[in-house]
């Protein structure tokens, strides 16, 4: 008789059979697995323009670090201006590629004399040295404004995100009235107010060095620009917390710091990086803005609106001194824009339009 | 309408009027953090005459008072007080009167920016991937990055300098076609892109499709399909075209010495007239808010699809 709790197993042991040679090849992974990280820089290099961007953005970051080290003029030098000498005013106003009163005299005697490639301004300075430093704060500003707003967006709207209910709600109405605010009229208001209270206040440290106007241009970013940053991390946060991952890590135990930083973080780091290189551009276009208008940095130090708001004033006779940090400051915004583009292309193409 | 048309235009408003009450508290207090009061910038005054001085345009009475009656004085009638340094004018003329000029700029600026923009960015869309289409896109790109402010000193240099076909001063009136073409390529750049892409987008929508299959001639389906529900996103920009207008008008009308609100806004930050520049800042801020008001709401009632919440 049949019990019927007899159990029979019916195994292939062909099944257990070692793998042979052509077996183990099918298996055998043919190249390493490529990371996120890894997947976007090749999308991103694919890009010419992006890359053609980035290559310009480079070389002009470079060249506005380095030149400075060796170029034998200064930015404040003064060229006619001799100590115990009278003005020597053929210095001022010079073409490009033409010499002072001196200058020539040395050459006469065989001295070689460094060029003034693009001549000299008003007051006798050497106006290549003068672009390239302006690169260099501009470019500083721009990067610097980008990080403490980037900063400042990211803690508060990852509080807000993560936090929800009433923190939420209240965070959320700030922004929409700093949002709603005319950003502009309020940076050019806070602009000009600051740089007066904060010239007695930063005396002697060394923030003076930096000058009262580019500090008073962080604070008014830090205090207006965050809320995009910040609008943008909260909805970040906010769909990813509800994402099914998310949900499965809890129930396998994690604990609030756990999904945090190996869950929601890794996962709009993309998003905060992109908007921070995109940020960049407009703090430049901001800063070259008010000081076109005089409210940006401290003479003599210059930058490129204040170049170009000074070239303003003799505009018939010395055009090329308007053209030459128009054409940068629209070179930068234009590569650092076209970048940006291509970085949100290339790691983000759920944003892609 | 249905009811939550309205809530959403009520809100709106709410957020609007909280917008300029927190703009004039800012305004007021940042400009009374100065150090050194108003009068500081002058030459020595004695202890006595600046006494005078304080009493006279109402500084020396507490905080709080002076803030009421500033915002009372603009509510009621709207009056921004007396101007520090144009002696025997009011703010509220002086504005008065760089409003004619600059909202004649503002408004030809603007309409053309409209007007040529929308063209364009029809055409590149009907005519996607040609010629015509990629070089508006590079232009367009070019003139979107950059500044205000390079834009109107290189047509100044080219056209008024070099070429010298158009006055460089901004006084009469074809000083004033400079100026107006600097503030609107960028929104024309913007509203070409901007009605390009939504062009691209309804173009591709089944209506058209089915307006196609039944037999509707061209024309009719560019203007009375297309282009009418291509124009709905133009709406949302008119409040930043109208933002970038006046900020942009800050340094047009400083390049071309042009006698509008922008450049004395401009002059009363150089010479520290305190009440000029809290009361160009208002108006400014105002123009600003309501023109942003009313392109939402404008959006909302065109388009009832629209989920604003």
């Amino acid at each position: 008789m049949d019990s019927p709790k007899k159990m029979t197993l019916h195994v292939d042991m062909d099944a257990f059979l070692p793998a042979t040679e052509e077996e183990k090849a099918y298996m055998v992974q043919m190249r390493p697995s490529s990371t996120f990280f890894r997947d976007g820089v090749k999308r991103l290099v694919r890009n010419k323009v992006a890359l053609t961007s980035f290559v310009v953005i480079v070389l002009i970051t470079l060249s506005s670090i380095f030149i400075p080290l060796f170029w034998p003029y200064s930015y404040d030098n003064m060229l006619g201006v001799t100590p115990g000498r009278p003005v020597d005013s053929s210095y001022n106003n010079l073409a490009p590629f033409a010499y002072g009163r001196t200058e020539l005299r040395l050459q006469e005697e065989g001295a070689t004399v460094f060029p003034h490639i693009f001549g000299t301004d008003a007051s006798g300075r050497d106006y290549f040295i003068r672009v390239v430093y302006g690169t260099r704060i501009s470019l500083a500003v721009g990067f610097f404004a980008s990080i403490i707003v980037l900063l400042i967006g990211m803690t508060i709207g990852s509080i807000a995100g993560y936090c929800g209910g009433k923190v939420d709600l209240v965070i959320m109405r700030i922004v929409d009235i700093i949002y709603s605010l005319p950003d502009m009229l309020m940076v050019i208001l806070l602009a000009s107010v600051l740089k007066i209270g904060l010239t007695p206040v930063i005396e002697g440290t060394v923030f003076a060095r930096i000058g009262s106007n580019i500090i008073s241009l962080f604070i008014v970013f830090g205090v207006l620009y965050w809320v995009s940053m910040s609008r943008l991390i909260r909805g970040q946060i906010l769909s990813l917390r509800e994402q099914e991952y998310v949900l499965a890590s809890r129930a396998a135990g994690a604990g609030g710091r756990w999904i945090i930083t190996k869950h929601l973080l890794p996962n709009c780091i993309s998003v905060v990086i992109i908007s921070t290189a995109l940020q960049i551009p407009s703090a430049i276009f901001t800063e070259s803005y008010l000081s076109f208008l005089g409210l940006g940095v401290n003479a003599p130090m210059p930058s490129l609106g204040s170049l170009a708001s000074d070239a303003l004033n003799g505009i018939t006779s010395y055009p090329y001194r308007l053209v030459i940090p128009a054409v940068v400051i629209s070179l930068i915004v234009l590569s650092l824009n076209l970048f940006g583009d291509g970085l949100r292309d290339a790691f983000d193409p759920k944003l892609r339009t | 309408m249905n009811s939550k048309t309205l809530v959403y235009i009520a809100k709106r408003i709410g957020l609007a009027i909280l917008t300029v009450w927190v703009v004039i508290t800012i305004t007021f207090f940042v400009m009374r953090a100065v150090p050194g009061g108003p009068f500081m910038g002058e030459k020595a005054i004695s202890p006595a005459a600046q006494a005078a001085l304080e009493a006279k345009y109402g500084l020396d009475r507490p905080l709080s008072e002076q803030y009421f009656t500033y915002l009372k004085d603009i509510v009621t009638h709207f009056d921004f007080g007396p101007s520090l340094k144009q002696r025997g004018r009011t703010v509220t003329e002086i504005i008065a009167d760089g409003m004619r000029t600059s909202v004649k700029l503002g408004v030809i600026a603007a309409f053309s920016a409209l007007a040529v923009g929308v063209v364009l960015g029809a055409v590149a869309a009907l005519r996607r991937n040609s010629l015509l289409d990629r070089a508006v896109m590079v232009i367009t790109t070019a003139f979107v990055s950059m500044p205000s402010f390079i834009m109107g000193s290189l047509l100044l240099v080219l056209f008024a300098v070099r070429l010298k076909v158009l006055p460089a001063n901004g006084t009469t009136g074809a000083g004033l076609i400079l100026p107006i073409i600097t503030l609107s390529l960028y929104p024309m750049a913007y509203i070409t892109r901007l009605t390009r892409s939504s062009m691209l987008d309804v173009l591709g929508q089944d209506y058209i499709r089915t307006a196609r299959a039944k037999g509707v001639s061209g024309m009719k389906i560019i203007f009375g399909h297309a282009l009418k529900n291509a124009l709905i996103p133009v709406i949302t920009y008119f409040g930043p075209m109208l933002a970038y207008i006046v900020t942009g008008s800050l340094v047009v009308e400083r390049i071309f010495s042009v006698p509008g609100i922008g450049r004395a806004f401009v002059q009363s930050i150089t010479n520290r007239d305190y009440p000029m520049v809290m009361g160009t800042t208002i108006v400014l801020a105002c123009l600003i808010v309501v023109m942003n008001l009313v392109s939402d709401i404008l959006y909302k009632v065109v388009d009832p699809r629209i989920n604003l919440e």
